[in-house]
C-alpha cells in the first residue's frame, strides 16, 4: 500500500507551488518579532499583509520587511479595511507598485459590525483586477453561486469565510463549503473565523486546499504553541482527507471478529 | 538676500512646507523614505519610482506614501 506522500502534495496557486497549506496573517501580534517567530513555527510560506500610510513623523519605526523577508516568504497584499471596489483597486495597484506583487488577496467588506464581504463590489473588483494582470485570491461568503461567478470572472483562488472575521466560531456551514469544493477545481481556502487548530483540520477534511488564520494564532494565550498546533492540524486534516474516510452507518459494527468467542 | 519661497503640500494627510520648485525625489529623500519598500501616489495617481526626480511639486499637491504592515 502506498502511503500518502505529502511531499508531492503541493498547493498550487496561480502556477506557484507551495509546500505548506497554512497561510497566516501578520496582524494583531504584540510585536513584529513575535509575529516573525509565530510565522516561522507555523511553517507558512504565504503571509497576508496590509497596505497603509508610512509614518512620516517616526522614521525609526520598525518595518515589517525587516522582520519577514519577502524573498523567503510570499507576501500576499490584502485589501482589508476597504469598503468599496474603488478603495480596493487603489490599494492593490499601490501594493503592486511597492515591488511587483501580482498575487493579491481581495477583500471588500460590506458591514463594519459583522465584516461580511460585499459580494457585488468584490465581483466587480475581481473582473477589473484579472484584466489588469493581477492573480486574485478572493475573500467571499460561503455561497456556491457567488463562488462560481468569481471563478468565471478570473479569480485564482476562492476564499470563503468559516464565520465572521476574528470571531473564532469555526466553520458554520460545512454543506456550502462541500458544495463549493465539488464545483471548483480552483484552490479553495478557508479564510476567516477559525478559533482553534481542530477547525483547520475540519476545513481540510472537507476538501479545502488550505486555510488562512490570523486572530486564532496571534491572540491565543500562547501564540507560538498555537502556530505549531495549526501547522500540525492542517497536515493532519489533509492526510485524513487524502486517506478516504469510512462510510457513516447508524448502528454499531464490532471491531473484533464475532467468530470464536469463548 | 533673496528669500526662499515655500509652498504647502500634504503628505500622508499632514501639511508640510517645502521649498518651491522642489522635486518629489528631494522631498522623499528629506523624509528618509526607503524607496524599495514603498509606493507613492501624487494626487491619486501612482508614480513610477524611477521618475521621481523629474516630478516638480506644486502648491496643494497631495502625496501618499504607503508600505506593507501587519494585517490579516
Amino acid at each position: 500500500m502506498e502511503a500518502v506522500n505529502l511531499k508531492k502534495d503541493s498547493l498550487i496557486i496561480a502556477n506557484k507551488k507551495f509546500n505548506s497549506r497554512l497561510i497566516v496573517g501578520t496582524g494583531k501580534y504584540k510585536s513584529m518579532s513575535e509575529c516573525a517567530k509565530a510565522i516561522k513555527l507555523s511553517g507558512a510560506e504565504i503571509v497576508t499583509v496590509a497596505v497603509r500610510r508610512v509614518n512620516i513623523s517616526d522614521k525609526n519605526k520598525p518595518l515589517l520587511m525587516d522582520y519577514i523577508d519577502p524573498k523567503k516568504i510570499t507576501y500576499l497584499p490584502n485589501t482589508a479595511g476597504c469598503f468599496n471596489s474603488k478603495e480596493a483597486l487603489r490599494t492593490l495597484r499601490l501594493a503592486r507598485e511597492i515591488g511587483g506583487w501580482k498575487l493579491v488577496k481581495l477583500e471588500v467588506l460590506g458591514d463594519k459590525k459583522n465584516l461580511f464581504p460585499d459580494m457585488i463590489e468584490t465581483l466587480k473588483s475581481t473582473e477589473v483586477l484579472a484584466k489588469e494582470g493581477f492573480r486574485v485570491m478572493v475573500y467571499c461568503n460561503d455561497d456556491p453561486l457567488m463562488a462560481k461567478r468569481l471563478e468565471n470572472s478570473g479569480a485564482d483562488a476562492i476564499m470563503p469565510l468559516a464565520a465572521p472575521i476574528g470571531s473564532g466560531l469555526g466553520i458554520q456551514n460545512k454543506i456550502n463549503i462541500q458544495i463549493i469544493r465539488k464545483q471548483t477545481k480552483l484552490p479553495l481556502i478557508i479564510d476567516a473565523g477559525l478559533g482553534q487548530a481542530s477547525d483547520a483540520t475540519i476545513a481540510m477534511e472537507l476538501g479545502c486546499d488550505g486555510v488562512l488564520v490570523n486572530t486564532a494564532i496571534a491572540r491565543a494565550k500562547k501564540p507560538f504553541e498555537m502556530a505549531l498546533a495549526f501547522k500540525n492540524a492542517v497536515i493532519a486534516g489533509r492526510q485524513s482527507y487524502k486517506s478516504g474516510r469510512i462510510d457513516k452507518i447508524l448502528m454499531g459494527n464490532p471491531s473484533s471478529p464475532s467468530k470464536g468467542i469463548i | 538676500m533673496k528669500k526662499i519661497k515655500k509652498i504647502k503640500i500634504k503628505i500622508n494627510g499632514k501639511i508640510k512646507s517645502i521649498i518651491q520648485d522642489s522635486n518629489l525625489s528631494m522631498v522623499l529623500k528629506n523624509l528618509k523614505i526607503p524607496l524599495n519598500k514603498v509606493a507613492i501616489e501624487l494626487n491619486e495617481k501612482i508614480i513610477d519610482k524611477k521618475k521621481i526626480n523629474k516630478i516638480k511639486l506644486n502648491k496643494n499637491d497631495k502625496i501618499e506614501i504607503v508600505h506593507f504592515i501587519g494585517g490579516g
